[in-house]
């Protein structure tokens, strides 16, 4: 009855650790809780479990039962993915890592008492805490817009039933009709995103409504991989795509959701669906913890420690780090990083150098990806890109082709590396 | 003179006698050698070959699948194809190399097929000549060609410490799968470790062409390609 209830537990290395060492099962494993289950939290929680074979008591809270990632929302968007492809649970961490994971959100950390607290009333005590919750949105970045209009125009910038109701608005257009996009200022999660979803709602709505037009109203003088993204809406989606930058008012936009109206430097626009993407900060608990200065959670870029308390780590899109971009890629290549460093703080293990890195890959049309990417190493001031490589225009399709199939592997391996 | 009346002998009996214009299927092996030079960064073929990141090809036709030798990992599923009694002929090889994944859908050649028929006919022409069933024909000379490199002994030589190369692995993982999948993401588990050394020197000096990992190898130190090598090699 005991092994029964034993295996049911836990399978794998919190089953071998603990049949191995029960003595590590005390109250004096130390914890280490985690806050947010993307890309960063997942990953840091499972290396944790992993490579401490259960010595470290890890524990995951995150809100959703089924994780939506952000990376790979646009391609179904496109039509490319259906939403379950995108969709995880954490059934693996749970049943195959030993993590205990809470679905609850965390609404305060003591830093004193090193405890968080749970919306449920609960209070997790840590030995380290790393906060990976993500972004939450500028209140006021978007005139007119705030999370009560996000159902008439979505963000669709946290994946899952934003990102399905964006797609019905876009298919429920009048034939003929006009998508705008008001993309964000600097800094933000994934900085190709926007455009890449340009090109995925372009490619979508020459299906199903090819005299529609797109309108991209953006704030900034430049973008991510630009010259790419032009060079394939010309070739691809010709006539579709309008671009309203600062020059001409970009940075000067309201909206009114009530009225599907878009107001660019005074003038008013009239839409038939719209995505506000505002600007963006870190998830509100850095700001709880009292661990941010300005919008985001500055870390030392050898560890992803925190420059304002040394038990807590902050991952990924909610840090200020330097050169790295606000990715899943970047906020995975950090969790290792910290995983390593907290292990060795917790149990002595080795700790070697920080190397990071980056790619994002982008679809522009069927079989036409392209990507940029980028190694990091830290400095004492941030975290330094050290060499980068970008797609180029004017690729044959056979390597685009490779390109877009390769995205789609580091999606399968990606994800099996936060998930189990 | 022999060799075209096998020829005919051979096709004629595949293709179910469909006509003297395709009995010249099995092709140039001339133009098949050049065509090798896709396949010989895993596979060697010729006197003295040897298993690598792929199987060597000598005496392939004839050959029962998964069946190079006890040194050679091959996926579960050509395993299993082996043991059903797959035997490479040339319709079962000409299937494979067309879309290996069709037929072994978890074979480790992370090869995304050769689509042209005459290309695979002229290539098959030439790896027949290293076999010598069912056709008498002479052993030819070694092909396998030089390492794409020239790496010193002493680098070669380097021990990769383990451990190290578990930690490196993280960066990896995060594209290439622990299970060795290679959808789209070729896997790079179970290689010879010299195999490895090499081809991440031929990516650090921009020999090899893909961008990310001429990134990723170029800041790896001698030291930490033996790592990873020494660690990918023994993971099953």
């Amino acid at each position: 009855m005991k092994l029964n209830r034993r295996a049911f537990i836990g399978t794998g290395v919190a089953a071998a650790a603990a049949l191995q060492a029960p003595m590590v099962w005390s109250q004096g494993r130390p914890r280490v809780v985690v806050v947010g289950g993307g890309a960063g939290g997942a990953t840091v929680a499972r290396y944790l479990a992993k490579d401490s074979q259960g010595q470290i008591d890890v524990t995951l809270v995150e809100p959703t039962r089924h994780y939506y990632t952000c990376f790979f929302s646009n391609l179904y968007i496109g039509g490319f993915r259906d939403i379950a492809s995108i969709g995880h649970s954490y059934g693996k961490l749970a049943a195959e890592y030993g993590i205990n994971v809470v679905h609850d959100w965390a609404v305060g950390v003591d830093r004193d008492a090193k405890t968080v607290t749970l919306a449920g009333g609960a209070a997790l005590p840590y030995d380290r805490l790393v906060l990976s919750p993500g972004i939450d949105f500028v209140d006021g970045s978007v005139p007119g817009w705030d999370v009560s209009a996000q159902h008439k125009m979505p963000h669709a910038y946290k994946a899952g039933s934003q990102s399905e109701l964006l797609k019905a608005q876009i298919e429920a257009m009048p034939q003929g009709g006009r998508f705008a996009m008001i993309a964000p200022p600097n800094p933000y999660r994934c900085p190709p995103g926007p455009y890449e979803r340009i090109s995925m709602v372009a490619h979508l709505l020459t299906q199903v409504n090819p005299t529609a037009k797109i309108l991209l109203v953006d704030p900034k003088e430049k973008f991510s991989k630009q010259g790419l993204f032009e060079e394939g809406w010309a070739k691809h989606y010709p006539g579709m795509i309008e671009r309203i930058g600062p020059d001409f008012g970009g940075d000067k936009v309201e909206v009114r959701p009530d009225a599907m109206e878009v107001v660019i430097d005074g003038t008013v626009e009239k839409v038939d669906a719209c995505n506000v993407i505002p600007g963006q900060k870190a998830g509100r608990i850095c700001e709880m913890a009292g661990i941010t200065d300005g919008n985001w959670a500055p870390v030392n870029g050898y560890n992803m420690q925190s420059r304002v308390d040394g038990n807590i780590y902050v991952l990924g899109d909610a840090t200020a780090q330097g050169d790295m971009p606000k990715s899943g890629y970047s906020a995975n290549s950090q969790a290792k990083v910290a995983a390593m460093a907290i292990r060795g703080e917790l149990m002595g293990s080795s700790v070697f150098p920080a190397k990071y890195s980056n790619t994002c890959w982008s679809l522009i049309a069927p079989e036409d990806g392209v990507k940029v990417g980028a190694a990091y190493e830290p400095t004492d001031e941030k975290i330094a890109s050290v060499s980068s490589f970008v797609s180029q225009t004017g690729e044959d399709a056979a390597l685009r082709k490779q390109t877009y199939e390769e995205s789609l592997g580091w999606y399968a391996g990606i994800t099996t590396d936060m998930f189990g | 003179m022999i060799r075209r009346m096998l020829n005919v002998l051979l096709a004629g009996f595949l293709l179910g006698g469909a006509g003297a214009a395709q009995a010249e299927l099995l092709g140039d092996a001339a133009r098949g050698e050049t065509l090798f030079r896709d396949c010989a960064s895993c596979h060697q073929v010729g006197a003295g070959a040897k298993n690598r990141v792929g199987p060597h090809l000598n005496d392939i036709f004839g050959r029962r699948a998964a069946s190079a030798g006890d040194d050679y990992r091959y996926s579960k599923g050509l395993v299993r194809m082996g043991a059903d009694g797959l035997v490479w002929n040339f319709e079962t090889l000409n299937a494979y190399i067309d879309n290996p994944k069709a037929l072994v859908s978890d074979t480790r050649m992370a090869y995304r097929g050769m689509k042209d028929e005459t290309d695979r006919a002229d290539l098959l022409a030439y790896l027949r000549g290293f076999s010598a069933s069912p056709a008498n024909i002479p052993e030819s000379q070694p092909t396998a060609r030089a390492s794409e490199v020239e790496l010193s002994p002493e680098t070669l030589a380097i021990v990769g410490d383990k451990a190290y190369g578990e930690y490196l692995s993280s960066e990896c993982l995060t594209c290439h799968q622990r299970s060795g999948s290679n959808e789209g993401i070729p896997g790079i588990v179970s290689w010879p470790v010299e195999d490895f050394v090499i081809a991440m020197h031929a990516y650090k000096r921009q020999i090899r062409p893909h961008p990310v990992m001429q990134m990723m190898a170029g800041r790896l130190s001698d030291e930490e390609i033996a790592a990873l090598a020494a660690y990918f090699a023994d993971l099953e």
